[in-house]
């Protein structure tokens, strides 16, 4: 596939460019120590964090994926969204940001340094700074090859334009300009997305027209006729769906460890909340932030189930590329562009995806530079310098961590195994994070030995789990059975992962409280005072009105998620 | 902060709408006479981005003003 760009393409395309850098340029300014720097001085509303924390989180892998992902399982993909995000995302607010934002940790490894001991703080610091820049560049990596592919545009130089825009705008204005980007980018996403969307849909029929172009899609795939646009229905069994995953290993593996450990644990949203001017706000951010959450599933996954369905049906002249024994589902979004959208709209819609993989890279480098200068360099290189010394050290950062993010990239398209490995690798010291913070939260007793044990016998477990199972169908290595033998054969890789997941995360539950139980508590209950549920005064908000309260809103946003859940049922 | 940012959206978005409405209105009609559905989406998309653009720019002038006094 390849587009042709007309002159007004190339104009919004530039005139975006210059706006992003135009913020970086006048929030300069307000610049002036670590503080504005790392954390946007503490003093941003509600919304603007909210619309930063989901811009950060809708990278381009989320755009392009999903729909991939909606292509491959149809609405099925959605339970990422309802079961796999919002209730995290409303628990995170509710029960947890009090103890980010109320205590003095400035990031999340801190607040486990405050919580427990250094060595916590100093495992989690240098797997999540390993994972940003992995996960920047990847980003980077994919931008690049995707407009090779459909532009023709040169690969080094796609990866050296990307990396100086991001680079400049984070310079310059720190955490708010990368937060104020996010939240431009999140209104192009959604303005350049929408209308792909809504000429979609009309062109299949609407949603009746859609589900009965669909269920040719699912019979010929040998399931039943409605397995592309109901998402709970088949999941009696893992054979009957096809992402051959049964409801579980779903609610369990994606709804509670997966999600929760992300959206509870990780530094690259949570930094978003943490950056609201008060607790309220802070506090409201990520359910202000599910809402729209809530809705994506209609702008990401609907492209890819509509591309599908007009390819099998064979109307329109819309057409997916083949790749190997299947079709190129990751060109999905382009594909439909290219579709839809005459020159003009193209500029409107390609600005729209850079910006997603831009939004990705950004979140990821200024999570990357606040761990590593408070968490890395502040703790373990040089303890008390001024505040200017560590400003210059940030923006010094920021540029070290996108000169890695490109060297990642690069790593990315060179050996593609080692990408993988590594990503493997995180996954699993990811899996058992959440009953870490579950237990340091809500259980005054456990103790650091217990917590960093805990952590590393749950990536063990996880490590042991995969490589005692596999995939349907997979070859021995990176998918699993390395440890010799596969004892188990998982429908899907989707269940694998899953599964994973719950026992990395219950091996690390477990030996926590195990350890705990057989070590002496190191910190006081004054020294908890702030980091501990039980010990911590209930944050009060009898005082604010009803919609700025986030119970209310909590309570609100899994009424509607549990709507959507039995509409889609 | 000395930005509110509602200031650079709005602005970027009234110049996308204006541009793309502008491109759609005078523009080659084979452009959306060749189109799958047949419809002048630069056209009809130009001017909801230019609303949007708008709207953000009056509630960003509002701001500044209630600031002000």
């Amino acid at each position: 596939m390849h587009l042709q760009l007309g002159a007004i393409d190339y104009a919004i395309l530039i005139i975006y460019f210059l706006f992003v850098l135009g913020i970086g340029v006048v929030l300069r300014r307000s610049v002036s120590g670590t503080k504005d720097f790392f954390e946007s001085g503490r003093s941003l509303p509600a919304w603007i964090c909210a619309l930063g924390f989901i811009g950060a989180n809708l990278g381009a892998q989320e755009v392009m994926g999903m729909a991939a992902s909606g292509a491959k399982y149809g609405i099925m993909t959605s339970h990422f969204y309802w079961v796999g995000a919002i209730p995290a995302m409303v628990f995170v607010a509710i029960f947890m940001m009090p103890f980010y934002y109320g205590s003095k940790a400035r990031s999340v490894p801190e607040y486990l340094k405050l919580r427990f001991d250094e060595k916590t703080r100093g495992f989690n610091a240098l797997t999540f700074a390993g994972m940003t820049i992995m996960s920047s560049g990847i980003s980077m990596y994919a931008l690049a090859k995707l407009l090779n592919a459909i532009l023709g545009w040169n690969f080094h130089l796609c990866i050296v334009m990307s990396g100086v825009i991001v680079l400049a705008y984070i310079f310059m204005g720190g955490l708010t300009s990368a937060i104020y980007n996010e939240v431009l980018q999140f209104f192009l996403i959604v303005l350049g997305f929408l209308p792909l969307i809504l000429m979609g849909l009309k062109q299949v029929g609407g949603w009746d027209g859609l589900v009965s172009k669909l269920s040719p899609v699912a019979t010929n795939a040998g399931f039943a006729s409605s397995a592309w646009t109901d998402s709970w229905a088949h999941t009696g069994s893992a054979q009957s769906n096809p992402m051959g995953i049964e409801w579980f290993g779903l609610a369990m593996g994606l709804g509670f460890v997966l999600s929760f450990g992300y959206w509870c644990t990780d530094f690259l949203v949570i930094q978003r909340a943490m950056a609201a001017k008060d607790m309220g706000a802070a506090r409201r951010t990520p359910i202000i932030a599910a809402i729209p959450k809530m809705m994506f599933p209609a702008l990401v996954i609907l492209p890819g189930m509509i591309a599908i369905a007009l390819h099998t049906a064979g109307e329109g002249g819309f057409k997916l590329a083949p790749k190997g024994n299947g079709l190129d589902y990751d060109m999905v979004v382009p594909a439909m562009l290219a579709h839809y959208f005459p020159t003009g709209m193209l500029g409107l819609g390609l600005t729209a995806l850079m910006a997603s993989f831009m939004s990705g890279m950004a979140g990821n480098v200024t999570a990357f530079n606040t761990v590593w200068t408070y968490d890395i360099y502040q703790s373990y290189i040089r303890k008390s310098a001024s505040d200017a010394h560590y400003l210059a050290v940030g923006r010094a950062t920021t540029v070290f961590g996108i000169l890695a993010s490109m060297a990642a990239a690069y790593a990315a398209a060179q050996f593609n195994n080692i990408m993988d490995i590594l990503q493997l690798v995180f996954a699993f010291v990811n899996a058992p994070l959440f009953a870490t913070f579950l237990l340091g939260m809500f259980w005054k007793r456990a103790t650091g030995h217990g917590a960093f044990w805990g952590l590393v016998l749950g990536t063990v477990a996880a490590a042991i789990h995969h490589g005692l199972s596999l995939p349907k169908g997979a070859l021995t290595g990176l998918k699993g059975g390395w440890l010799g033998t596969a004892m188990h054969t998982y429908p899907s890789e989707m269940a694998q992962n899953f599964w994973t997941a719950i026992y990395a995360w219950t091996a690390c539950f477990v030996m926590t409280i195990v350890i705990s139980l057989m070590t002496r508590p190191t910190k006081s209950d004054a020294d908890l005072k702030g980091l501990v549920y039980s010990l911590t005064p209930k944050a009060r908000d009898h005082d604010l009105p009803w919609w700025k309260r986030p119970v209310t809103l909590g309570l609100l946003v899994m009424g509607a998620t549990l709507v959507l859940n039995f509409l889609f049922w | 902060m000395n930005l509110d940012v509602r200031m650079p959206i709005g602005l970027m978005f009234t110049i996308f709408g204006a541009l793309l409405s502008l491109f759609g209105l005078l523009g080659d009609p084979k452009t959306w006479e060749q189109h799958p559905l047949k419809v002048n989406i630069n056209l009809y998309w130009g001017l909801v981005l230019l609303a949007f653009g708008v709207v953000m720019l009056v509630l960003a002038m509002r701001g500044r003003g209630g600031e002000r006094s």
